[in-house]
């Protein structure tokens, strides 16, 4: 009973807030009079989403397509060469370098770079790749390499292949940080997206929310660049909450973060 | 939690007979060092006897651990020979932590030595039921590790271990981070349990009434470098009783086994670890 009662009143208050915030923005626009093309009313902003939807949701399933395709593959490849990583140290010191290299050259930077090489849908999915990829790879290499000592030491005792230490031991070992890694690499992957599509934007053939947010700049209907941001935010919001729901499913039993404390 | 002891196990043997029994491992002249520097282990001179509650007893850095790690055969010596009369026997190993697989369920965990060698889930159910029964937790099967006690899951352990069947049992201060009562229990069961199963036991420890309380020899070991500095017999039979632990004999082994303990806590540095 109390417990579902401190529950509604954690809900009630971020909404309350976010209400009180729409309202005071819907108000201000009214008051001062302020027209649509410098700041639009959440209202419109609402009506726009409705009646845009058409090339709104066009352009929303780009964006979901890149940034779950990016993700794929990032996933696929950082635990691959993760798992190749666990197997030496000597390809670990020789690769390492390369993906840090990766992840610190700001994928803005290497946009364009990439437009000439290949084709625009191409190019945004391999910068949405790249950043999505790094935290993934180092978080997993990071679980592998963090079994524990002993348990390692119980394996050689007993005589287990290097295939069953990697599979009863190191993967359950890394999950908890694979999953961390998979969440932070969720969001950077629709952000690559998003930016390479703006770089990309100029060149004209790129169809997501991010070419919906440049176009209408250039069009000068702000509304709709408000209701693409939107539909931007909403869909990071929806990748954390899958990714969080995924990761609690796979923990909730053993791990510590998906474990309330007792009080 | 019910009792490691079943009222229908036999008392073996007692303990003099026991540990005058064949020598099952023998370590000559055992040095173990440390990247080039650290003298874990110098001149070593141990055997184990086949049958024994052998404890080996010595403040921290006296390389007791050392030699666990040389009888599982989880390390090699830099000099000396670690000789074995009938080959290395089924070992147990029990370290300080629990070492449980946090994602894995106490069957799973416990199953895990036989999965090694191919024995399917089912095929090992009647064991691991054996081995949980055994070590009082009958039931916990389906719990995960972070649902259990310290003790508990030190229980899970020792049920591990003891899946196998091992003839040789090496505990690495297994009760060291538990509380004194629980410890107690679990020292009182660790006895029954051997007793029961017939197995020689390397028991690991820096408590001196552990030690004379368990074991049925107690080898004291100093530090910089490891080494045996004193043997002390405990001749009475396994199992031991409350009063045991309250009599003047069990008194008179633990004052003895004390002073050779500090003993070796003041004993000098050997001239060969100078060097260090």
């Amino acid at each position: 009973m109390r417990l579902k009662k401190q529950k509604i009143i954690e809900l009630a208050f971020p909404t309350l807030a976010l209400v009180l915030a729409l309202l005071a923005w819907e108000f201000v626009v009214w008051f001062e009079a302020i027209p649509p093309f410098i700041l639009p009313a959440p209202s419109l902003i609402l009506e726009t989403l409705v009646t845009d939807w058409g090339t709104l949701y066009g352009s929303l399933l780009v964006t979901l397509r890149i940034t779950f395709e990016a993700l794929v593959v990032a996933v696929l490849g950082g635990v691959a060469l993760a798992m190749l990583f666990a197997q030496s140290r000597i390809i670990e010191r020789a690769f390492f370098p390369f993906a840090v290299i990766m992840q610190v050259t700001p994928v803005i930077a290497i946009a364009p770079l990439l437009l000439i090489y290949l084709s625009a849908n191409t190019a945004v999915l391999v910068c949405a790749f790249l950043v999505a990829f790094f935290p993934i790879l180092s978080n997993t290499a990071l679980g592998l390499a963090s079994a524990d000592h002993n348990l390692l030491d119980l394996f050689q005792l007993y005589g287990a292949s290097r295939a069953q230490q990697l599979a009863w031991l190191r993967v359950p070992s890394a999950l908890p940080y694979f999953l961390g890694g998979l969440r932070i690499g969720g969001g950077l992957a629709l952000i690559g997206a998003i930016v390479a599509e703006i770089a990309a934007g100029s060149a004209g053939s790129g169809a997501g929310l991010a070419y919906r947010i440049v176009e209408s700049g250039f069009r000068l209907k702000i509304p709709r660049m408000f209701a693409a941001l939107l539909l931007i935010s909403l869909t990071g919001i929806l990748i954390y909450l899958v990714l969080t729901a995924v990761s609690y499913l796979l923990l909730r039993r053993w791990h510590d973060s998906a474990r309330g404390r007792e009080a | 939690m019910s009792s490691l002891a079943q009222s229908d196990l036999l008392p073996v043997s007692p303990s003099a007979a026991s540990s005058s029994g064949g020598v099952l491992a023998s370590l000559r002249g055992v040095e173990k060092i440390f990247g080039n520097s650290i003298t874990a282990l110098a001149g070593l001179d141990l055997d184990v006897r086949e049958g024994e509650f052998l404890s080996l007893l010595g403040p921290s850095g006296c390389g007791k651990s050392t030699v666990l790690r040389l009888l599982s055969g989880l390390s090699q010596p830099t000099r000396g020979t670690v000789d074995w009369s009938n080959g290395r026997p089924e070992l147990g190993f029990v370290f300080q932590d629990p070492t449980l697989m946090p994602w894995s369920t106490v069957f799973s965990n416990v199953w895990l030595p036989l999965r090694f060698r191919g024995v399917s889930r089912t095929q090992a159910q009647a064991r691991i039921d054996e081995a949980l029964d055994r070590v009082g937790l009958t039931g916990f099967a389906n719990a995960y590790p972070r649902e259990l006690s310290g003790g508990m899951k030190m229980r899970v352990s020792i049920a591990r271990a003891l899946v196998t069947r091992p003839a040789l049992l090496l505990m690495d201060e297994p009760f060291a981070a538990l509380d004194e009562i629980t410890r107690t229990k679990l020292n009182d069961d660790l006895v029954a349990l051997k007793c029961a199963l017939g197995a020689t036991v390397v028991f690991v420890t820096h408590s001196v009434y552990e030690s004379v309380a368990l074991s049925t020899r107690i080898i004291v070991m100093a530090p910089r470098p490891g080494r045996v500095v004193a043997e002390i017999l405990v001749d009475a039979p396994l199992p031991r009783n409350e009063e045991f632990r309250l009599g003047k004999f069990y008194a008179d082994r633990c004052r003895e086994t004390s002073q050779a303990l500090h003993g070796a806590m003041e004993s000098k540095p050997l001239a060969s670890a100078q060097k260090v």
